[in-house]
């Protein structure tokens, strides 16, 4: 696409222009699949307790979330009077501008991405890890007692598990032996049985899967979702940190929040599910465009995070610090020295060590 | 031409947030204008190609560091008026510790224009840009000419946060734990106890 408008408009102005029209396609197709995904969240959550869910604005409630959006929108900012301003207006900002930034490198397909940059993991992390400042920041410019609990224990949640996640990508990275998203991808090319989640390259098969429960769970409470929503508890902190927000900046805090559960799913479909490549090599699978099967992984990997909301209650505090620190980090960290030492056997083609 | 305009916008930046930190007067500002300046810090790298860098900055400081910076600093009351009271009598020391600063970074500058042999101690033996990524040449130098050195600073901070752990941790008496293990291990053997009830006795 880049070259088509390079064709004409010339090299730096056809840069430009093909990559603002890129990045607002990708953007606004996130959007849209997102106000879809949050009514289905609604819809499953419905289901298990035996609701019909929203249903009321358009067939089968399907403009719930764009009726929602106006809501929002048109209601009135409240800041309390107590609050630091600008912190608090910042706070929103910050968590929305940081979703949509890391999808800058996420590809939904065969070169299907706006930076193919070579360390594309790194920066996915380095984003989520940044995305706590929204909510610590909004806790605290509250300037009231609930966002502030709220906030501290979104710190202490997210960082903790931070370390996990991390050592589950550096497992993934060291059998890829690249940083690069696309990468990774190719790598799992050939069908389901390449799939890290089954097996990959490696010579053992399901040596992933174990990272792959603890990318799942880790992921949940890096996006404060249930049953790790304890920033936003509403039986013990009533809202969280959201307490004090109404309007459009509290409609951005949930946009942002939903945008990474969304960017986790594809990170999980990335990095064990063989993001665009089909479930089998043959030629119906393989005639779907790729970005098709990008979005199904996605799609089915979020239900999964819909049905855990639906169905287990909410973990108490010092099971979820313990849960974090006592299992998973050293579980992980277990498991990339394995990985490591086994990636010295299956790969004789790296340079060897000293 | 943008990358000028870049380095220097993202300069700018980092040099006005560096004195706001110690020049705004709210203590969690200071550590937001901190993490501001950690950020174009991070933007700087990329300009010059070392995205590895750059990006291990923003997951290291930003990411965890100064996120502890931030829970700490919120959770302080800091009086401003009691610190400010003795800066007259910590202006000498403080000017004297930022004065050898200086000098030795005019040192490590100035070294490298007066001493041409200087320049060639600097370069480290690292594979061509052009053949690796810069991730891998700095895997390939850090794994290898520095391994014994990499390994030893780690081995400080290991050591160093077991310190810390040591010296702060007490076992205070009377608290009631959850031991996970022993709840997992409770047979039904040890919880339930069978008891015959005789009508109007009660237990």
């Amino acid at each position: 696409m880049i070259a088509f408008f390079q064709s004409f408009l010339g090299p730096e102005w056809g840069f430009a222009v093909g990559y603002t029209l890129a990045i607002l396609a990708l953007a606004v197709s996130l959007l849209v699949m997102l106000a879809f995904l949050l009514l289905f969240d609604r819809k499953v959550w419905a289901a298990v307790q035996m609701r019909k869910g929203p249903n009321v604005v358009g067939p089968f409630g399907l403009l719930q979330s764009f009726a929602d959006f106006f809501k929002f929108v048109f209601k009135e900012i409240v800041i309390p009077a107590g609050a630091d301003k600008t912190v608090f207006l910042l706070a929103p900002l910050i968590t929305f501008v940081l979703a949509m930034a890391a999808w800058a490198v996420v590809p939904v397909g065969e070169g299907w991405v706006i930076a193919d940059i070579n360390v594309g993991i790194l920066y996915i992390f380095a984003i989520s890890s940044l995305g706590v400042y929204g909510i610590i920041m909004g806790g605290w410019a509250s300037n009231s007692k609930y966002p502030f609990l709220g906030g501290l224990r979104s710190a202490a949640q997210m960082v903790s598990y931070e370390v996990a996640i991390g050592f589950v990508i550096i497992t993934v990275l060291l059998v890829v032996g690249s940083l690069n998203l696309s990468e990774i991808v190719r790598a799992q090319a050939g069908g389901i049985q390449n799939w890290f989640v089954i097996g990959g390259t490696l010579p053992v098969p399901l040596l992933l899967l174990p990272m792959f429960v603890i990318f799942f769970i880790s992921a949940l409470a890096e996006t404060n979702r249930p049953p790790f929503d304890l920033p936003e508890a509403e039986s013990e902190l009533v809202a969280g940190y959201q307490v004090e927000y109404s309007s459009t900046p509290y409609l951005l805090f949930m946009i942002g929040e939903y945008l990474n559960i969304v960017l986790m799913c594809a990170m999980i479909s990335i990095l064990f599910l063989g993001g665009w490549h089909p479930p089998v090599d043959l030629v119906p699978f393989t005639l779907v465009p790729g970005v098709i099967w990008f979005i199904l992984k996605v799609w089915v990997i979020f239900f999964l995070f819909a049905m855990v909301k639906a169905m287990v209650p909410r973990y108490r505090y010092d099971q979820l610090m313990r849960l974090g620190w006592k299992l998973f980090l050293p579980t992980a960290l277990v498991w990339t020295i394995l990985i490591a030492g086994l990636m010295i056997y299956a790969r004789p083609d790296l340079p060897p060590a000293l | 031409m943008f990358e000028a305009i870049a380095f220097y916008i993202f300069s700018v930046i980092l040099i006005a947030s560096g004195f706001l930190v110690i020049a705004s007067r709210v203590p969690v500002h200071s550590v937001l204008f901190l993490i501001l300046a950690f950020f174009n810090a991070a933007a700087l790298f990329l300009l010059m190609g070392a995205e590895f860098l750059g990006l291990i900055l923003l997951v290291v400081y930003v990411g965890a560091v100064a996120v502890l910076f931030l829970f700490v600093v919120m959770m302080l009351d800091v009086d401003l008026a009691e610190i400010r009271k003795g800066v007259l009598q910590y202006l000498p020391v403080g000017a004297m510790v930022g004065l050898i600063l200086v000098l030795e970074l005019g040192f490590v500058l100035f070294s490298w224009v007066v001493a041409p042999e200087a320049a060639a101690n600097r370069a480290v033996p690292v594979a061509p840009i052009t053949e690796v990524s810069n991730t891998e040449a700095i895997g390939r130098v850090l794994y290898t000419r520095y391994v014994y050195l990499f390994q030893a600073s780690g081995l400080v901070l290991l050591l160093s946060m077991v310190g810390a752990i040591v010296l702060t941790h007490r076992q205070r008496e009377g608290v009631k734990r959850q031991n996970v293990s022993r709840q997992v291990a409770r047979t039904r053997e040890e919880g339930v106890r069978l008891v015959k009830v005789k009508p109007g006795q009660g237990l």
